[in-house]
């Protein structure tokens, strides 16, 4: 068996970079701490790769397929016997690939942000704090056990409250960060009480005794039953809750869109191609839990991952912010993920979902990443958000252009590009075990497509807009991740992820299946011509189509009043039933009970104060008297 | 001849001595006199101690050791207690216990 014990540095490195440069960051230029970051990243991406390397092709690959080790454990924190906390490395298919993934995405950001942020008086926070999420989250993927996943989970939400909260003298920013990380530690309620659930009942934290088909976890399935489902899967939906509250899912996905509040580069990272999959890791990560002893969950799973993405890719289609519709079509993928994952079954040909879902994640991140990149290229360009404000861009800014549409063509799942593999076996995967879903996949296909060439033209096409000034091409700094990204979406789909990444570690014979590829690239196509027709030049078409489906288009342009129905229930109903009569019951009840106390030992010690006069012989003879008086009693009465 | 003395006789006179300590305590004014009235009820103390040491077990010692104990200690506090009225006097100009009352609410 190799050593892996080196993987420790991974997410080390960033911690490391993290407290130099939070500690001693205001002292150094800008663009050296920009570059102790990017160095910090790029030696945690080499060791990344090299894990790869050595684990996917190393000689250790046996019979039994890709087999999960633990490269590093200690106990840190021992509570009971039975009650150990563990941090650890745990090295497995889907690990190393999120290794990769965060590694390449993280050094790719840093790369840009040094061009991005150039002169933001916070650049060394903006480092230091990339380094802390970057950190965060290889902590999260290289978890042993679900507890030290809990914990990173939660400092993945803290850095991504930092970050989204970054311009915080801009109150929109400051409401964003607040609202993400309420909502999502809100959802995080979720997991903890299925962590908490799980545990018991299976009285384990570790992963790799939890995932043993033939372990204890598994086994446990036929416990006490409450409401039709048995605990265990109570338990695995509600730590699905948590997952759908990092990874935006209907109905906790309010705070993504307003996320985008904070720096473009920060969007690339976090909420597109790594923390926002970190509810798919989880439920890949349980998922022969998930598959083995709790087959309803995995059907909640599958619904809300449905619903989501058709759902998120009727907004997008409205949105006129491009970070936001960027961040829809995020949530849009992020529900097919999580939709293969519910379609798949475990081992095998029947485990393709699981793998069609993570082959998803690993192309989405390198095609959202670019998209969001090439996004904060155009705004760094024309200093604005609104697409209303863009147009005819392809002139001047032709390598950020020419990578937009390799983005817009990967995503549409038009071949050869890297999408169209992913997406294909993820329609597979859904044909096989629920028709209607799979139905509702084509249609976000579709829509996919539509809304991300209406973007397209409406940068690069459309009208002639008037810019104050010439818009020109961002530095080669900023350039080159792009193209090193667009290079990861063309080509990604090449890579046998039918043989690596697995639900139980063995290969299978994976093959595209042209009935079902053929009427997908169909659609996407149609999409896109749909939106050539409408928006590459100006037209007064999509105002027509936008009058035609009048109240279509206001609820999803509103985002389907989501936002209006959380405010009005917090507001209306939990602050006034629930809150009000709380907080009367905290200071009428509560507090003056307390304050009753406080007010009869203050009564009582006026009363007796005058007790101490200071005069000494008056103490003793207070004294004597009472001995001689204790003596008495005690002599000739008890 | 000293088994003539019945025990009560040494009784009587320490149980005199506590109180007369006792009384010069609480009434004397000064501070030197009080400590003084302290020695006493320490010295009635000491009687009783030998005493009943005497009477009661005379093939022993016990009640002797701690009358020296006692004597010890009553040194070793009344050097305390003069260095602490030394400082009141600093203080106050004067030994006067009625002065000394800062000590309250």
């Amino acid at each position: 068996m190799a050593d892996y014990t080196y993987t420790i540095l991974i997410p080390l490195i960033p911690l490391f970079v993290f407290l130099f440069l939070g500690l001693t960051g205001h002292k150094i230029k800008p663009f050296i701490t920009g570059l102790i970051g990017t160095t910090g990243l790029g030696i945690s991406a080499i060791l990344s790769y090299a894990t790869a390397y050595k684990y996917f092709i190393g000689a250790h690959v046996t019979g039994t397929g890709y087999t999960s080790i633990k490269g590093f454990e200690v106990a840190w924190l021992h509570l009971t016997e039975k009650l150990t906390i563990h941090l650890g490395v745990l090295i497995d298919p889907i690990s190393v690939m999120m290794l990769v993934v965060i590694t390449t995405v993280s050094l790719m950001v840093h790369i840009y942000s040094i061009g991005y942020m150039k002169g933001d008086p916070g650049f060394y926070r903006f480092f230091s704090f990339l380094s802390l999420f970057s950190f965060s989250m290889l902590g999260l993927v290289l978890a042993t056990n679900i507890f030290q996943m809990y914990i990173f989970w939660e400092l993945v939400g803290v850095s991504s409250f930092l970050l989204i909260g970054y311009y915080y003298e801009k109150p929109s920013a400051v409401a964003a960060s607040k609202k993400a990380f309420i909502v999502t530690r809100f959802a995080d309620l979720g997991f903890l009480i299925g962590i908490l659930m799980l545990s018991f009942n299976t009285g384990t934290f570790d992963f790799q005794t939890l995932t043993d088909p033939h372990g204890p976890a598994i086994a446990s399935a036929g416990g006490a039953a409450f409401m039709g489902m048995s605990v265990l899967s109570w338990s695995l939906v509600f730590i699905f809750v948590g997952g759908a509250g990092k990874s935006a899912m209907f109905p906790f996905h309010i705070w993504l869109p307003d996320a985008m509040e904070g720096p473009t580069p920060v969007s690339a990272l976090i909420h597109a191609a790594t923390m926002v999959v970190a509810g798919v890791y989880l439920v890949a990560r349980l998922f022969p839990v998930y598959a083995l002893a709790a087959p309803d969950a995995l059907t909640v799973v599958a619904w809300v991952g449905g619903f989501s993405s058709i759902f998120a890719a009727v907004i997008a289609c409205t949105q006129t912010d491009i970070k936001r519709v960027l961040a829809f079509s995020t949530m849009s993928q992020i529900g097919y993920m999580m939709l293969s994952l519910g379609v798949s079954g475990y081992g095998g040909e029947e485990g393709l979902g699981f793998m069609a879902s993570n082959f998803h994640l690993f192309t989405h991140a390198m095609f959202k990443a670019l998209l969001f990149l090439g996004a904060g290229a155009v705004i760094h360009a024309v200093h604005t958000n609104e697409i209303t404000g863009m147009g005819n861009l392809r002139k001047y800014l032709p390598i950020t252009h020419i990578t937009f549409l390799i983005a817009c063509l990967t995503i549409a799942g038009i071949p050869p590009f890297s999408a169209f593999f992913s997406k294909d076996e993820i329609l597979v995967a859904a044909f096989h075990h629920n028709k209607f879903l799979f139905a509702v996949e084509y249609i976000v296909a579709g829509l996919t497509a539509f809304y991300m060439f209406r973007l397209y033209y409406g940068i690069f096409w459309g009208k002639k807009t008037h810019y104050h000034h010439t818009p020109h091409e961002s530095p080669l700094v900023m350039t080159i991740p792009l193209m090193i990204l667009a290079f990861g979406s063309v080509f990604a789909g090449f890579l046998p992820f039918h043989n690596l990444v697995t639900s139980d570690g063995l290969g299978f014979e994976s093959h595209i299946d042209w009935m079902i590829a053929i009427p997908s690239v169909l659609i996407g196509v149609l999409g896109i011509v749909i939106a050539t027709v409408m928006y590459k030049n100006e037209s007064p078409l999509p105002d027509k189509v936008a009058g035609t489906f009048k109240n279509l288009y206001k609820w999803a342009h509103h985002k389907f009043y989501m936002d209006e129905v959380y405010l009005f229930v917090t507001r209306k109903i939990i602050y006034r039933y629930i809150s009000t009569p709380i907080a009367w019951f905290d200071r009428h009840v509560i507090d003056a009970t307390m304050n009753g106390i406080a007010g009869i030992i203050q009564f009582a010690s006026y009363a007796i104060k005058g007790f101490q006069s200071g005069r000494l012989q008056q103490y003793a003879f207070v004294f004597v008297s009472g001995t001689v008086i204790l003596v008495l009693i005690f002599v000739y009465l008890v | 001849m000293i088994q003539n003395i019945p025990l009560s006789y040494f009784l009587v006179i320490s149980t005199l001595m506590f109180f007369i300590g006792i009384y010069g305590f609480l009434t004397r004014r000064n501070l030197i006199t009080m400590l003084m009235s302290i020695e006493l009820i320490l010295n009635s103390v000491n009687i009783n101690f030998v005493a009943f040491n005497r009477y009661l077990y005379p093939q022993q010692l016990e009640g002797h050791f701690f009358m020296l104990i006692v004597i010890a200690v009553a040194a070793a506090e009344a050097a305390v207690a003069i260095a602490i009225i030394i400082n009141i006097y600093r203080n106050f100009k004067s030994i006067d216990v009625e002065n000394v009352d800062e000590m309250k609410f």
